[in-house]
C-alpha cells in the first residue's frame, strides 16, 4: 500500500507543479481584481484582502467599457455568422457542383490559409481608408469573414461535404428544391457539427484579435476589448492596476464559459486547425 | 437538340456554382490577393502615410533595409525568439503527451488546464504575467523565488531576462495546443510494435528513442514547422510586455514592422520589411507542404 502511494508521488509532485503554472496566474488575476491597488504586489495570497467589488463598477466610469464590450460582441457575431455561412456556400459548393475553374479557385482560396495578416495589414489600412472605413468596426467584421479564418473554415466544410451522401440530393431534388433550396433545407443542417465547430473557432479568434484593432481603429468609442484592456491609465498616464486586472477577468470570461462548458468540442476544433 | 440541353445544363451549373463561392471569392480578392500584391507594390514605393507620397524609387527600400541596422536586429531577436520558443516547446508537449497518453493519474484535468491559455487572449495572458513578473519584491513570482533564496531579476527591464520572459510566456501560451496535437500521435502509436520492443527487454530510454520517437517524427515535423511559423509572427506578447525594449533587445520583426510603418509612418519601407516576413513564411510553408507528403507517404 504505501509503496503504490510512493509510486503516486511523482506525478502528483507533477499535477501539482502544472496546477500552479497553469492555474495559479488566473487565480492570481481573480483575487487582484478584488483588491484595491495598493494590495497587489507584495507577498501574494490566496484570497483577496479587500474584496472591492467596486472595481467590477469602477471600469465602467473610467472609459466606456460597456461599448467596448458591446463593440467586441458585434464583431465577434458579425463576422462568426458571415464566416460561418459564407464559408458553408462555397464549401458546399466546392465539394459538390461542377463547374469551370473550381479546383484552381480552391487551391487559389487555400492560399489564405498561409497568408500572415502581418503581411498584408498595410495595404489593408490603406484599403480601408479608402472604402472609408477606417476607425470603424467593419474591417474588423469583415477580415474574420474573407481572411486565412475565412478560408479555413471553407477548407472544413468542403472537406465535410465531400462525405456527404448523394441520395440526400437526389431525394431533395425529385422533391423539386432548387439548389439554395437544397443548401438552405438539407445542407446547412446536415453539417451543424462542423458549423459548430468552425464557429467555435472564429468566435474565439475573432474575440482575441489584437494587431487589426490597433492599427484600424483609434478613437476611444470603437475599442474593442483587447485594446481596451491596455487603455486603464490614470490621467497621468500611470496603470490603473486593479481595473485593469477586473477588466481583464471580465474580458476573458465569456471564452472561458464556452470552454467549460464545450471543452471536448473546443480542443478537438483546436487541434484541428493545428493539424491542417 | 439533346447536345444543345446539354450545353445548357453545363451553363446552368456553372452559374450556379459560380453564384455560391463568388461571395467568398470576392473576399479573398480584396482581404488577401489585393493586399499580397500591394505589399510588393508598395515595397518598391517610396510612400509615406504622414505625407501621402507614393513614388516609385526602385530597390532602394531593400537597400535600405539591408544597411539598416535595426533590421538585422530584429532578424535575430526573431530567430532568438524562435530558437528559445520552439524547442522549449517540443519538448515539453511531447513529454506532457507521452505522459497524458499513458492514461496517469489527472489526465483530463491537465488536459484541461493546460489548454487554458490556448483560449485566452494573448493580450489577457501577457497582462497577467506582466503583474507576475514585476522586478523586486513586487512579483509574485520574485516572491516565490525569495522563498528558496533566490533575488529575482527585474524580468521585463533587463536584457536577456526580457527575452526569457516573453519567450517562457509564449511557450505556456501555446503549449496545450501542441501536447494535444501529440496526444493524438501517441494514442495512434501500434500498441504491438511497443509491446514487442518491451517483451524484447528494451529499457525506457531505448523505447522512447528507438521505437516511440521515429513513429511520432512525421507529427513532430510537422508541429515544428507551424510553431517555427507562430513565432515568426509573434507580436502581442511583445508589445504589451517588453515594448520591443529594453534597448531594443525584443524588437522582432512583426513589431519592427508595425513600427515603422504605424509609428514613423515610412509605410514604404515597412512593406519590404513585411514582404521578407512574407517569403519566410512562405519557404516555411512550402516545407511544410513537403513533410505532410511524406507523412501520408508513412501512412499509406
Amino acid at each position: 500500500m504505501n509503496r503504490k502511494y510512493l509510486k503516486q508521488a511523482p506525478y502528483a509532485l507533477l499535477v501539482a507543479l502544472l496546477t500552479l503554472l497553469f492555474v495559479y496566474p488566473f487565480w492570481w488575476m481573480v483575487v487582484n481584481s478584488l483588491n484595491s491597488s495598493a494590495e497587489i504586489f507584495g507577498v501574494p495570497r490566496l484570497l483577496p484582502t479587500s474584496w472591492a467589488f467596486t472595481n467590477y463598477l469602477d471600469i465602467f466610469t473610467v472609459q466606456p467599457f460597456a461599448r467596448h464590450y458591446l463593440n467586441t460582441l458585434a464583431v465577434a457575431f458579425v463576422g462568426t455568422a458571415g464566416n460561418v455561412l459564407l464559408a458553408a456556400l462555397a464549401g458546399y459548393a466546392f465539394a459538390r457542383m461542377r463547374f469551370p475553374l473550381r479546383n484552381a479557385a480552391f487551391l487559389l482560396l487555400l492560399t489564405a490559409l498561409m497568408m500572415p495578416i502581418e503581411v498584408t495589414i498595410i495595404p489593408l489600412f490603406f484599403q480601408m481608408r479608402g472604402w472609408g472605413a477606417l476607425d470603424t468596426l467593419i474591417p474588423l467584421m469583415l477580415l474574420p469573414i474573407f481572411g486565412s479564418q475565412g478560408a479555413f473554415s471553407t477548407f472544413m466544410l468542403r472537406q465535410f461535404y465531400v462525405t456527404v451522401p448523394n441520395e440526400l440530393e437526389e431525394a431533395a431534388r425529385i422533391d423539386g428544391l432548387n439548389p439554395l433550396g437544397i443548401f438552405l433545407k438539407i445542407m446547412l443542417p446536415v453539417a451543424t457539427p462542423v458549423l459548430s465547430s468552425v464557429a467555435i473557432l472564429a468566435f474565439i479568434a475573432v474575440w482575441n484579435t489584437y494587431l487589426e484593432p490597433l492599427v484600424f481603429i483609434s478613437s476611444l468609442e470603437n475599442f474593442t476589448l483587447p485594446l481596451s484592456l491596455t487603455n486603464f491609465n490614470d490621467t497621468y498616464g500611470l496603470p490603473q492596476w486593479h481595473l485593469q486586472l477586473a477588466a481583464t477577468t471580465l474580458s476573458i470570461l465569456p471564452i472561458m464559459v464556452v470552454y467549460l462548458l464545450f471543452q471536448q468540442k473546443v480542443t478537438d476544433a483546436m487541434v484541428n486547425t493545428g493539424l491542417k | 437538340m439533346k447536345q444543345h440541353s446539354l450545353k445548357a445544363n453545363h451553363r446552368r451549373d456553372a452559374i450556379i456554382g459560380w453564384a455560391f463561392i463568388t461571395p467568398q471569392m470576392a473576399g479573398f480578392v480584396f482581404f488577401v490577393l489585393l493586399p499580397l500584391v500591394s505589399v510588393f507594390l508598395y515595397s518598391v514605393q517610396e510612400k509615406n502615410l504622414l505625407f501621402g507620397t507614393s513614388v516609385f524609387n526602385g530597390l532602394e527600400n531593400y537597400r535600405l533595409l539591408l544597411a539598416d541596422p535595426l533590421f538585422s536586429n530584429s532578424l535575430v531577436n526573431t530567430l532568438i525568439f524562435s530558437a528559445g520558443v520552439v524547442p522549449l516547446n517540443l519538448v515539453f508537449s511531447l513529454l506532457l503527451a507521452l505522459y497524458l497518453g499513458g492514461g496517469k493519474m489527472g489526465t483530463r484535468f491537465v488536459r484541461g488546464i493546460i489548454f487554458l491559455p490556448v483560449v485566452t487572449s494573448g493580450v489577457a495572458w501577457a497582462i497577467v504575467w506582466k503583474y507576475l513578473l514585476q522586478g523586486g519584491d513586487a512579483g509574485p513570482i520574485n516572491w516565490f523565488l525569495s522563498l528558496i533564496g533566490i533575488e529575482g531579476p527585474n524580468w521585463l527591464f533587463e536584457k536577456g531576462w526580457a527575452m526569457a520572459s516573453v519567450i517562457v510566456n509564449r511557450v505556456m501560451k501555446n503549449l496545450g495546443m501542441n501536447v494535444l496535437i501529440f496526444m493524438g500521435a501517441v494514442l495512434n502509436m501500434p500498441g504491438d510494435v511497443i509491446e514487442a520492443a518491451r517483451i524484447d527487454g528494451a529499457k525506457r530510454f531505448t523505447l522512447f528513442f528507438k521505437i516511440k520517437l521515429p513513429l511520432l517524427m512525421p507529427t513532430v515535423m510537422m508541429v515544428a514547422i507551424v510553431t517555427i511559423i507562430g513565432s515568426m509572427r509573434v507580436f502581442d506578447t511583445i508589445k504589451l510586455m517588453t515594448d520591443g525594449g529594453p534597448e531594443g533587445s525584443t524588437m522582432v520583426m512583426v513589431y519592427y514592422i508595425y513600427h515603422q510603418a504605424f509609428r514613423m509612418f515610412d509605410t514604404g519601407f515597412a512593406s519590404a520589411l513585411a514582404v521578407v516576413l512574407f517569403l519566410i513564411v512562405l519557404v516555411l510553408t512550402a516545407l511544410q507542404w513537403f513533410s505532410r507528403k511524406r507523412i501520408s507517404f508513412y501512412e499509406s
